[in-house]
């Protein structure tokens, strides 16, 4: 297993020049570094002299991909892409160009988000497993019928409706909870209830539905029916047989979310004023700050990459069967 | 069976369990996001929704910066916070500056000298002694004498996470050379001041002194001499500019020019603590009446009080209304009454709004979506509060920003530009056409007021009543500007050669072209009614929407025709606003602010006129002037100046909207007593929901576990 976690590691560097490629055209299609440079000196009295000053002191002032006047091998080192990007795979993401140090920043965006993300997934997994062994259990009844019916309400939702609603009712008409901010420590509790609840609820329609899906698979196999025909009871088979095996994608697909969880929800941390990662890169878009967007679309590929790994490495685990070579 | 029965008693024991719980506990304001030991402290609370780039003072422009940087830096002026019009007075200075002019070789002139033989113009400034900085590492000294954390080691900065890890403070006093070594820092290039360019062209030396020091560390320019900047002794410098320049006085007055010890740089840059995002950008030194406590600009940023602060009163004289309105109680009172400020990060209108409401927050503006809750409009055409922000104990206060929006013409444009007859006369039909009136009734909710010049309310020059209309545009009907009737625009349009909008040339509607970055479905109907506006004369008006880089391209190279663009004032003088059409500062030419291109050689001298003048009857008549040939040509159709509209709670006192000053948080105060007892009235949450909630979900399980058992045993049958 240990030469196969290497070999994917190693897959994974030219995915991540690929996607450090892809970003860095895409990023300078848009925008070039005059661009950036007005956008960091502001809209009034900038001139020309500004602007390549800017470039010089933040090292835009040399071509995007290709030095054609520089001599040898300074023709693809003396490159913003290759000087920007280099860092990136030792995890130096260096500082944005309105002069924050980047991992600074994301070590203290990523605990809020993931005070977020944390219990709203694991709660939402509960609830949304219960649920689906009720609807599992009660199929074909009115229950069931009703329930679903109720999923694909849910599912049809704007998850911004379910923010603003919730913000309204309960923080706003009822008063329980504040209606945004955050703090640290145990402080934090009142702050998370209500984009935790938000967060579950608004998951609970689709969740419900695919892990209901998951066990009404299960229940139509054969070593389930033959359970029953040992005489245990329904209970028993749902909890000792059904279950166990729809674990295995339930946490195949838990595992791979798990890394992303660091990087947030962009709308709930936004409305909740939760200084998180989530708005994060969306901010960096909008100032043009191609420091924050390079290391947080390298972060986020590298987060996917330990996803998918963690995934393989779990199927290993829950399931026997497989094994990574 | 018994046994069911009981666990069913308990279960349905939760509900009076809960209840119970719920009536032991303080449920008192459980919406309160603050401790509740902040209750009864003077601290504001205020909010952000963009952090800032940078805090500091050689780099910072942007509204969102000043609104933290005003409170901790202190440039030698201030503007006066009660008095209109807006006025300098001095802040760390003694006194107004000694200005005085010079000719080339140096012999002092007389006030009323000519401008031809004013070669220099110098600035001598008094501060006043004993003003001391806030407490700050980069200040603190050891036993030795030396500073103890100038040298740090790799280990020490490895243990330091932000400011307050220094285990001490020091402080000096302010001096003069504090004020030199802030004009060098703005001239250094790595500082990448967004002055520098412009002051190159008036402070002596400053350009010199850039090229100087371009290689040097930020560090190394304490002892390199700027030939037009100079510290006299400890409580007196000098600054001198090219020829005459009245308008720097106001720069005097903006945070560039605040004082910046050279302890700072020396301690900032040590290698290492800028990972830590330990630098000048975030943590400032200053003597002002707030230091930086909690710099979190993703969350919270917290201002307290500077306990160096020096002795600052409030002003004992304003405007007449003022002593009524209660905004001079506080007269000769020491600065500042508030403790502390907390400004929280808050993105979204709707919690920002409820926060407001519920007394979290202590002032608001009106956001689009809340302000038909806050605001309604009498039968008069004025603004009131709603019963229920009445109720509330709310007061609005209005005011008109020092700001110009318009819909531009680019002069370049074949058909828009040029200074020909038809030209002009198409323009001046469309500043009929386009109703900006109706415009700020559908789209600001009549949060503006029409522009009829280039200026401003409260701008030196601007007139008031029917001399200070646009003639060409409006007519004054009932003691009011009306504007003229769409015939009028239909009339000069044919006199322009498009009658009824057709273009000769292709026999076919006018086709114009509006270049804007408003690319979103939102923006729709604002473009939907731009069009419909250019469609009252026939013409056809094709929207040619881009992002924001390519419309500033486009604006460089002279390839847009009509666009929207707006100023909003740096100083308080009609320089400030007249610039942006003088010939010099054309965009395409000159990569200027002049972003219509206009170019009026009659223009053009009376503003180089205009600008070296000192306020007076003489350069009144200038100004009026330049508005008619403005008027006339019409590079513009005068848009609106937006109107701010503030909401404050009852127990927020001395506010006054002042459109130049942003420190204004030391003037304020706040009655504890009274945001306490409110908060409370207006916080008591709502139990009975959780209550029928937490029953209902008790009922549920129960019937869940009822139906599942039933179920089962179905099964098994």
């Amino acid at each position: 297993m240990i030469n196969y976690i290497i070999r994917r590691f190693l897959y994974a560097i030219p995915i991540l020049i690929g996607v450090n490629i892809l970003t860095f055209v895409l990023f300078f299609i848009v925008n070039s570094p005059d661009d950036m440079a007005r956008m960091q000196l502001g809209q009034k009295h900038v001139t020309q002299q500004a602007i390549d000053n800017w470039k010089h002191q933040h090292g835009y002032d040399v071509p995007l991909l290709w030095n054609e006047k520089a001599k040898a091998e300074e023709k693809l080192t003396n490159t913003i892409f290759y000087q920007k990007s280099v860092g990136l795979f030792m995890f130096r993401f260096g500082t944005s160009d309105s002069g924050r140090n980047i991992s600074a920043d994301i070590q203290e965006r990523a605990w809020p988000s993931l005070t977020i993300a944390l219990p709203t997934l694991i709660i939402g997994l509960i609830v949304d497993i219960c649920v689906a062994l009720m609807v599992a259990l009660f199929r074909g009844s009115k229950l069931a019928l009703g329930g679903m019916v109720l999923c694909v309400i849910l599912m049809s939702i704007s998850s911004l409706f379910y923010i603003i609603g919730g913000q309204f009712v309960i923080a706003k008409v009822l008063r329980w909870v504040p209606i945004s901010g955050y703090d640290d420590g145990f402080a934090a509790v009142k702050f998370i209830i209500l984009p935790v609840l938000i967060g579950v609820f608004s998951g609970l329609g689709s969740g419900v539905r695919w892990y209901r899906t998951l066990f009404l698979e299960e229940v139509e196999k054969d070593y389930v029916r033959t359970a029953r025909a040992k005489g245990l009871t329904e209970t028993q088979t749902l909890f000792r047989h059904v279950l166990p095996n729809a674990m295995i994608p339930i946490l195949t697909g838990v595992v791979v979310v798990l890394p992303m969880l660091f990087m947030g929800s962009l709308i709930m941390e936004s409305f909740f004023s939760i200084p998180g990662l989530g708005s994060y890169t969306i901010d960096a878009i909008n100032s043009q700050d191609f420091a924050i967007v390079r290391a947080m679309v390298f972060l986020g590929s590298v987060l996917y990459v330990i996803g998918l790994l963690l995934t393989d490495i779990s199927y290993t685990l829950v399931d026997p069967r497989v094994r990574l070579s | 069976m018994p046994c069911h029965l009981t666990k069913c008693k308990i279960l349905y024991q939760i509900p009076f369990w809960f209840a119970l719980l719920l009536t032991a506990c303080d449920f008192t304001q459980v919406n309160n996001p603050y401790p509740k030991d902040q209750d009864d402290k003077a601290i504001l609370y205020q909010s952000f929704d963009e952090r800032p780039k940078t805090l500091d003072p050689a780099t910072a422009f942007a509204a969102n910066e000043y609104a933290f940087i005003a409170q901790i830096y202190e440039p030698p002026f201030q503007y006066h916070y009660l008095k209109r019009p807006y006025e300098l007075v001095p802040l760390t200075a003694a006194k107004m500056p000694d200005i005085q002019c010079v000719d080339k070789q140096g012999e002092k002139l007389s006030a009323s000298a000519d401008i031809k033989d004013i070669a220099f113009t110098d600035y001598i400034i008094d501060i006043k002694p004993n003003i001391k900085y806030q407490p700050h590492p980069a200040l603190a000294k050891a036993a030795t004498g030396d500073y103890a954390f100038h040298h740090l080691s790799k280990e020490q900065i490895a243990n330091l996470n932000t400011l307050t890890d220094f285990n001490d403070n020091g402080s000096r006093e302010l001096i003069a050379e504090d004020y030199v070594y802030q004009i060098k820092r703005l001239a250094h290039p790595k500082t990448q001041s967004p002055i520098a360019e412009m002051m190159k062209n008036y402070i002596v030396g400053f350009g010199e002194f850039s090229d100087k020091v371009k290689q040097l560390p930020k560090t190394a320019i304490k002892d390199v001499p700027m030939a037009g900047v100079t510290a006299i002794n400890r409580y007196q410098y000098r600054i001198r500019i090219k020829g005459k320049y009245p308008q720097f006085m106001y720069w005097l007055g903006m945070m560039f020019f605040a004082p910046m010890p050279w302890e700072a740089d020396v301690f900032y840059d040590q290698p290492g603590l800028s990972d830590k995002n330990i630098t000048l950008h975030w943590y400032p030194i200053g003597t002002g009446a707030y230091l930086l406590a909690e710099n979190n600009p993703n969350r919270r940023m917290i201002l307290e009080r500077n306990p160096n602060y020096h002795l600052e009163t409030y002003p004992n004289e304003g405007e007449p209304d003022d002593k009524q309105a209660d905004l001079l109680a506080d007269a000769n009172k020491p600065l500042p009454f508030i403790d502390k400020v907390i400004f929280t990060l808050e993105k979204e209108t709707i919690p920002y709004w409820t926060k407001f409401l519920q007394g979290y927050y202590d002032a608001s503006g009106i956001a689009s979506d809340s302000f038909d809750q806050a605001v309604q409009f009498t039968g008069s055409g004025g603004v009131q509060l709603t019963e229920s922000m009445k109720e509330k104990g709310i007061y609005l206060q209005t005011t008109v920003e020092p700001s110009s929006f318009y819909m531009g013409f680019n002069m370049l444009d074949t058909t828009v530009g040029g200074y020909t007859e038809p030209a002009r006369k198409l323009r001046q039909a469309l500043s009929i056409a386009i109703d900006y009136e109706e415009f700020i009734s559908i789209f600001m909710n009549e949060r503006g007021l029409a522009a009829q010049g280039v200026l401003p309310p409260g701008i030196y020059g601007y007139e008031e009543g029917k001399a200070g209309i646009n003639p060409y545009s409006y007519e004054w009907t009932g003691g009011r500007p009306q504007r003229k009737a769409i015939s009028a625009a239909k009339q000069l349009l044919k006199e322009a050669g498009y009658e009824n909008g057709i273009d000769p040339k292709t026999k076919q509607a006018l086709i114009l072209y509006f270049d804007t970055t408003s690319t979103s479905i939102d923006d729709r109907p604002r473009m939907s009614w731009y069009r419909k506006q250019f469609e009252k004369l026939g013409i056809k008006l094709v929207i040619r929407s881009t992002d924001y880089n390519r419309f500033q391209d486009k604006m460089r190279k002279g390839n847009a025709q009509i666009f929207v663009w707006g100023w909003n004032a740096d100083y308080p003088d009609p320089e400030n606003f007249f610039f942006l059409l003088y010939g010099n500062n054309g965009k395409v030419k000159f990569g200027g602010e002049n972003a219509s291109n206009y170019q009026n050689p009659a223009f053009d001298r009376l503003f180089e006129d205009m600008r070296n003048r000192d306020n007076g009857s003489e350069r009144f008549q200038l100004i009026q002037h330049m508005q008619e040939l403005v008027r006339h040509d019409a590079p513009w159709i005068f848009g609106f100046h937006p109107k701010r509209f503030s909401l404050s709670h009852s127990w927020f006192q001395n506010r006054k909207p002042h459109a130049m000053a942003n420190n204004e948080l030391k003037y304020l105060r706040l009655d504890t007593a009274t945001r306490t007892q409110q908060r409370q009235t207006w916080n008591q949450p709502v139990l009975r929901p959780l209550l029928v909630s937490a029953f209902l979900v008790v009922a549920a399980f129960a019937y869940g576990i009822k139906a599942f058992r039933q179920h089962t045993q179905k099964t098994l049958q």
